[in-house]
């Protein structure tokens, strides 16, 4: 397993140096000249030159990627041109909401979708199978955002006055607040990457509400994510849904299941321990494959409900043309999703063992 | 011998004697979803080609004496003969919804064919050319399709966007681009599979050029696996189009674009929620027809079912 381990790790490096360098391009292939582009149209000749050496833009580009490289490796990811801060402080600030969002749809469209699938399996053929089916491929050809307004409508317009009703916009309700945990842990004067981390943990609404103990802001934070997540999370749960079903639906015809009931097995065992077991590595990797569409769904669904997480930064980002915060929040997000499919390679190497054997 | 096993033989026979185009085309016609999803499409592709004469309005112009946002007015459901009729309401240009969503379905259409075309094509051709040039060659292109892929698709579409500078066609060109390593690995692996194998070898000792024998022989073996990808892959390009419009980084106003629609609207859905619910039920059936078509295709065309009556 530990060999298996080092090879998928040793195989990422060229994709990582991918991402970097495509990156890198992107922004060096915005066409006019960076100076104008970033000091204005009426920039003049001295100012530009300053500006470029500044930058280091007078560099072969060789040593430009280089020097990026090492920057990067320092966690250091340039300056916003809006804001005049590091792109790390903003994404400490970002980030945080993004993977919350992320994780929290990512639990619902496991947990839903694996249910419904398995319900639809065992059904087969049946009425619940078909209704289980059509929801299943409607909930796929939904986008994203039409069904973040949608529920947005229904829960927070029409139950206004129910206990189902739930907000429709923003983090928390104004007038709650979170303790920094920077203060909370007493680590004033702290710089770099530990500080990122603390900032991360600390805006981390749910991490840090829990840490703390503070449980009304943890309530809230999570009431103010579960029409996102479900609105993010539909369209991974309808695939997650319809990959079990027909996952389980093959493992389900083979010998040894026969041979599991024949022996006397309980039913629900067969299930739970027979077959479900073989019947997730396809699952598993579809749910890895899925984040990817999870992230982007995270990107639509904080503009739909007003979140302050790396999609509205990274669109506004665009817009304003303030370019190193598109560079560096790209750049994260493309490494999440590496990361996230790294562990899918692991867990089903762990699962099926003839993959780790290869 | 029976009558009855006569017949049963005769229609085995005739089973057998049956193209496979159209066999594919007898399972695609009997299959549910199919059925379900060529209706849909059908009816959204008639409403592409005749809108300007379903089309009750102009939909760039502004309806004037229509109250902004009002919500729609359908005769027939009791709304007073003496006002004009809005079946989808006005949206917040004063401008007839009905007519905008009819020519939204030219848009999106045109933008799904285009881009997949387009990311076909290419795709296409560098899996082609990586299989068959091997090597170093194999190599670069197969890992720039890795790393096209390890960034989630919209997210690089919004990047690329950034590059190119907002707008339809640009949008167009980044969702192109995003789809691109999917059918160059498809047409790859097809290529690999089949290029030694003995009737492309009979192929070339009969004399036949390098391209003959990659155009002819090789990739229409790609053509029924590209045929199921793309469908599904239209149905992803226009979301992902609408995605971007709905986000101000692709159609610009005041074009009829349903992801558009949405994003200019999306505040207003507490107070006129058909401003949002028309434009995203349209994108719904249309992506909805795409997923259904798609799977049909692709039960009706995987050959290891061939035969069956599943």
């Amino acid at each position: 397993m530990l060999q298996f381990v080092a090879r998928r790790l040793i195989l990422l490096v060229p994709v990582l140096i991918g991402i970097v360098l495509v990156t890198f391009i992107i922004v060096r292939a915005i066409p006019g000249d960076a100076c104008k582009a970033m000091l204005g149209e009426k920039a003049t000749e001295a100012t530009c030159n300053a500006f470029k050496e500044r930058y280091g833009l007078n560099d072969n580009i060789f040593v430009q990627f280089g020097r990026y490289l090492l920057n990067m490796a320092k966690g250091d990811f340039g300056m916003s041109l809006r804001f005049g801060r590091p792109v790390m402080d903003l994404l400490s600030e970002r980030l945080p909401l993004t993977i919350e969002l992320t994780i929290v749809a990512m639990i619902f469209s496991t947990v839903v979708g694996i249910s419904l699938g398995v319900i639809s399996a065992l059904k087969r053929n049946t009425f619940i199978d078909s209704l289980t089916m059509m929801i299943a491929n409607i909930g796929v050809s939904m986008p994203v955002f039409v069904l973040g307004l949608v529920l947005a409508y229904i829960f927070a317009l029409l139950l206004k006055d129910t206990p189902l009703s739930l907000p429709p916009s923003g983090r928390l309700t104004s007038g709650i607040a979170l303790t920094p945990l920077v203060k909370y842990w007493d680590l004033t004067g702290i710089s770099g990457v530990k500080k990122f981390a603390v900032d991360f943990l600390s805006n981390s609404l749910l991490f840090n509400s829990l840490i703390t103990g503070n449980w009304q802001p943890f309530g809230d934070g999570l009431k103010h994510l579960i029409l996102p997540a479900v609105a993010v999370g539909t369209i991974p749960m309808a695939i997650i849904a319809r990959m079990t079903r027909s996952s389980l639906l093959e493992v389900l015809g083979l010998d040894y299941i026969r041979t599991a009931r024949a022996k006397g097995l309980v039913y629900n065992k067969v299930i739970s321990r027979h077959a479900m077991r073989n019947a997730m590595v396809p699952i598993v990797t579809i749910i890895g494959l899925e984040v990817g569409s999870l992230l982007s769904g995270a990107v639509l669904t904080e503009t739909v409900f007003s979140l302050p997480g790396v999609g509205t930064a990274l669109v506004s980002a665009i817009l304003a043309r303030d370019y190193p915060v598109v560079q560096g929040f790209t750049l994260v997000v493309a490494m999440i999703f590496i990361i996230a499919n790294l562990v899918v390679d692991l867990s089903y190497a762990y699962l099926d063992p003839r993959i780790r054997l290869e | 011998m029976s009558a009855a096993t006569l017949t049963a033989s005769s229609t085995e026979a005739n089973m057998r004697r049956m193209s496979p185009t159209r066999e594919a085309l007898r399972r695609l016609v009997k299959h549910r979803s199919a059925q379900i999803g060529m209706v849909i499409l059908g009816f959204m592709v008639l409403i592409a080609i005749f809108a300007p004469l379903i089309a009750p309005y102009d939909p760039y112009a502004r309806q004037l004496g229509a109250k902004r946002r009002s919500a729609p007015c359908i005769h027939l459901l009791g709304c007073p003969a003496d006002q004009p009729q809005h079946i989808f309401g006005i949206d917040s240009n004063s401008r007839d919804l009905f007519s905008r969503v009819l020519f939204g379905s030219r848009l999106s259409l045109q933008v799904g064919f285009a881009t997949i075309t387009f990311a076909i094509l290419i795709g296409g051709l560098i899996g082609a050319l990586s299989a068959y040039a091997g090597g170093w060659v194999d190599n670069i292109l197969m890992r720039s399709m890795d790393v096209l892929m390890a960034f989630p698709s919209l997210l690089l579409a919004i990047a690329i966007v950034a590059v190119l500078g907002t707008g339809l066609i640009n949008a167009l060109l980044a969702i192109g681009i995003v789809s691109i390593p999917r059918y160059a690995r498809l047409v790859r692996s097809t290529v690999l599979q089949v290029r030694d194998l003995e009737y492309v070898q009979a192929s070339r000792a009969l004399g036949a050029g390098g391209l003959h024998v990659l155009f002819l022989r090789i990739l229409p073996n790609a053509i029924t696996p590209l045929i199921v990808q793309g469908t599904l892959g239209i149905a992803g390009a226009i979301i992902d189009a609408a995605a971007l419009s709905f986000l101000g980084l692709g159609a610009e106003p005041p074009r009829p674009e349903w992801g558009l629609m949405l994003g200019e609207e999306k505040n207003s859905v507490f107070n006129a929620p058909h401003l949002v619910f028309f434009p995203g039920l349209a994108i719904m059936l249309t992506v909805l027809s795409f997923n259904l078509l798609g799977d049909g295709l692709r039960d009706a065309l995987d050959p290891r079912l061939r035969g069956s009556n599943a």
